[in-house]
């Protein structure tokens, strides 16, 4: 092979290195690093070198953590609750919507408004309303004549209840707006087949918009879950996983066991449960779309072929 | 099978008139075609006797009952759309199947219908297939065995045959003439491809800008059109037009022109002396034009060969007829050279004449 032809195959691999090196540094280097730091018995007093290998010692705890499996089954209730909710809502406000109204564009502008706003604040906001003396939710019931408010952020119950609620606040609009974008990129000679062949609105939306939207809203939901699995910074400034550990997500367990009991190696490995969890959702929903893709690919191929 | 009879029919967007009046009669088990170039209103003429958009002004009647205010649903249709609106996500049997489950019709009775569809079109092997999964001409026909499985009084085609090449479009289009003749229903048409409608049609209705140009059989619109419009848009290749005046000459009158001079028959100048009019435009189609150098002057074309287009059997010479283009039909095996100007004989009962101002034909 000449020079010239092996300066040239070389050549794409050189355009790629910029991005590789970005992403080894940025992204490997981390999670090699956390990998090897769960094997770790490590405080945050040593430097990395010092702390005194464990083996899978951190894993095997987490088996027997009883706090820790209270906490991952919090954020599997919690995840599932509210990605419930918030599909529901989202989904139901994005059929409402799907309208030429005049000032639709400022209403919708209006609805995404909650998800940008920085989630620190939306828990600040939140604690305040829900505050059993002051806030606006427990005023609102006194001046109905009940005596007493709902204790919000002090009942193991209703505190749950209390964040779940911020949280749909938060990212309902999130799914709107992805729904939203689906329904207005539905075929419309579908709907208008739909209408002629007798479908009434409600069969429109069950038989047609919905199965149609379903990959969109499979890939949000996905999105969602695995955002609600690491959720944190709302929750810690609500109610700071408390009473008890009835509101402690993993993401609040892993940031107390390293910031509080000192353990980085058992963070660490908490974080590494964490990650394979939402690589397995990641994954699956990688496969799903593959798999669906390819097979419509190769019976349109096979089609294409026996009608030339 | 019902009459869809149209009356006054206006479709306006806002201030912005886009049919103005459209009156029109549509017999039972009639094939109708409309056909006009895009923007002329005939896709939304389709849309609002199918209940897609709603009607501005005036009123549409399927057997004296107005339609207008009621839902799609309510007025018996089947349609096939331009992209074919299959369901995406419903196999073909399902997409066949949906209207008939939406009105609970038992479910023996369904497949045995989607059956004998399926049959007639032959989709038998994929009746578990996604519309993805098809090619442009199964998906063609599962949009047709859709609208036939619903067995409604009438069938409305929005363009169906536009989204296929050619070869494939031509198969569809025997096709059709084929279920035609197979099921006796209305059937009303939209396409802008003059073959299509000549080919299909009970009854042709040629639309331009909003209005109805003309009404009636292929033949009785390719014979005698009514206005400058119809005679170029119907025929192909398209009819020639040349500017001309009528002469008097000694009681005979004469059509004539820049290099021409052709003697109407008898029939044809009563119909002129009574409009008495000068100023004309002769319409010639391309196959009235005859390569004969012995023609009479007072019966005939010189023109100039200027580009010939070999079709096959037929060839098309674009001429030069001074100054005006002219497009002349004839067999290939004539032995003509470009360049040359040659004689062509001018059928004189097959000429056209419009009043140059209000294109109307004389």
């Amino acid at each position: 092979m000449s020079a010239v032809a092996r300066a040239n195959r070389l050549t794409p691999y050189l355009f790629l290195a910029p991005a590789a090196v970005v992403l080894i540094f940025a992204l490997l280097y981390p999670i090699g690093y956390m990998i090897y730091a769960s094997f770790l018995d490590w405080s945050p007093s040593q430097r990395i070198g010092q702390a005194e290998f464990v083996g899978l010692k951190n894993y095997a705890n987490l088996l027997h953590d009883s706090a820790f499996h209270e906490s991952f089954w919090v954020t599997i209730k919690f995840a599932f609750v509210v990605v419930t909710l918030e599909m529901v809502l989202g989904v139901g406000l994005a059929l409402l919507l799907d309208r030429n109204i005049r000032g639709m564009s400022v209403l919708r502008t209006v609805f995404i408004l909650p998800m940008m706003i920085a989630p620190i604040v939306v828990g600040l906001m939140w604690r305040y309303m829900y505050h059993p003396t002051v806030g606006i939710f427990n005023r609102t019931i006194k001046s109905w004549g009940f005596d007493e408010g709902i204790p919000w952020l002090s009942d193991s119950t209703w505190s749950f209840v209390a964040v779940v609620i911020a949280d749909v606040w938060q990212w309902t609009p999130f799914i709107f707006i992805l729904a939203l974008a689906a329904m207005q990129s539905l075929p419309r000679s579908a709907l208008e087949a739909a209408e002629i062949d007798g479908a009434s609105e409600w069969q429109k939306i069950t038989l047609i918009k919905i199965p149609l939207m379903m990959p969109v809203l499979v890939v949000t939901l996905l999105l969602r879950l695995i955002d609600a699995f690491k959720v944190l910074e709302v929750i810690l400034v609500l109610t700071n996983g408390g009473p008890g550990l009835s509101t402690e997500i993993i993401a609040l367990r892993i940031f107390r066991t390293a910031q509080e009991f000192q353990e980085l190696g058992e963070a660490a490995a908490m974080s590494n449960v964490l990650l394979l969890m939402l690589m397995a959702l990641t994954i699956g929903m990688f496969m799903y779309t593959k798999i669906q893709e390819a097979r419509a690919a190769r019976m349109r191929a096979a089609a294409e072929q026996t009608e030339s | 099978m019902p009459r869809i009879r149209l009356e006054g029919l206006v479709k306006r967007y806002g201030d912005f008139e886009v049919l103005h009046g459209i009156d029109l009669e549509m017999e039972e088990n009639e094939f109708t075609v409309f056909v006009g170039p895009s923007g002329c209103g005939k896709s939304t003429t389709l849309r609002m006797i199918a209940g897609l958009e709603t009607v501005s002004d005036g009123e549409i009647f399927i057997d004296d009952r107005p339609v207008s205010h009621l839902e799609p649903k309510a007025r018996d249709l089947a349609m096939v759309f331009q992209d074919y609106a299959l369901y995406p996500h419903l196999d073909v049997a399902r997409n066949m199947s949906f209207a008939l489950r939406l009105q609970k019709v038992p479910k023996a009775e369904i497949n045995k219908k989607v059956g004998d569809v399926a049959r007639m079109l032959g989709l038998t092997d994929y009746l578990h297939r996604k519309p993805a999964e098809l090619s442009g001409g199964q998906r063609q026909r599962v949009a047709m065995g859709r609208a036939l499985t619903r067995d409604s009084s009438t069938f409305l085609f929005d363009e169906p045959l536009s989204n296929l090449d050619a070869k494939l479009r031509g198969q569809m289009r025997a096709e059709l003439a084929l279920m035609r003749q197979q099921v006796q229903k209305n059937m009303i048409y939209v396409t802008h491809d003059q073959i299509e409608a000549m080919t299909l049609a009970d009854r042709i209705v040629v639309m331009h800008g909003g209005y109805i140009q003309q009404h009636g059989t292929p033949e009785e619109l390719y014979k005698n059109p009514a206005n400058k419009f119809v005679a170029g848009f119907l025929g192909s290749p398209p009819m020639n037009f040349l500017d001309a005046s009528v002469e008097d000459r000694g009681g005979e009158l004469f059509v004539t022109g820049a290099g021409f001079s052709i003697s109407l028959t008898q029939k044809r100048q009563q119909n002129i002396q009574k409009a008495d009019l000068r100023n004309v435009t002769l319409g010639i189609r391309p196959s009235d034009l005859r390569f004969n150098p012995n023609a009479p002057e007072d019966a005939s074309l010189d023109l100039k060969v200027v580009v010939s287009e070999y079709i096959g059997a037929q060839s098309v010479l674009i001429c030069d007829c001074a100054g005006q283009k002219i497009e002349v039909e004839l067999k290939s095996d004539t032995p003509i050279g470009l360049g040359e100007t040659l004689r062509f004989e001018v059928n004189a009962d097959a000429i056209h004449l419009f009043d140059r101002e209000r294109e109307v034909a004389l």
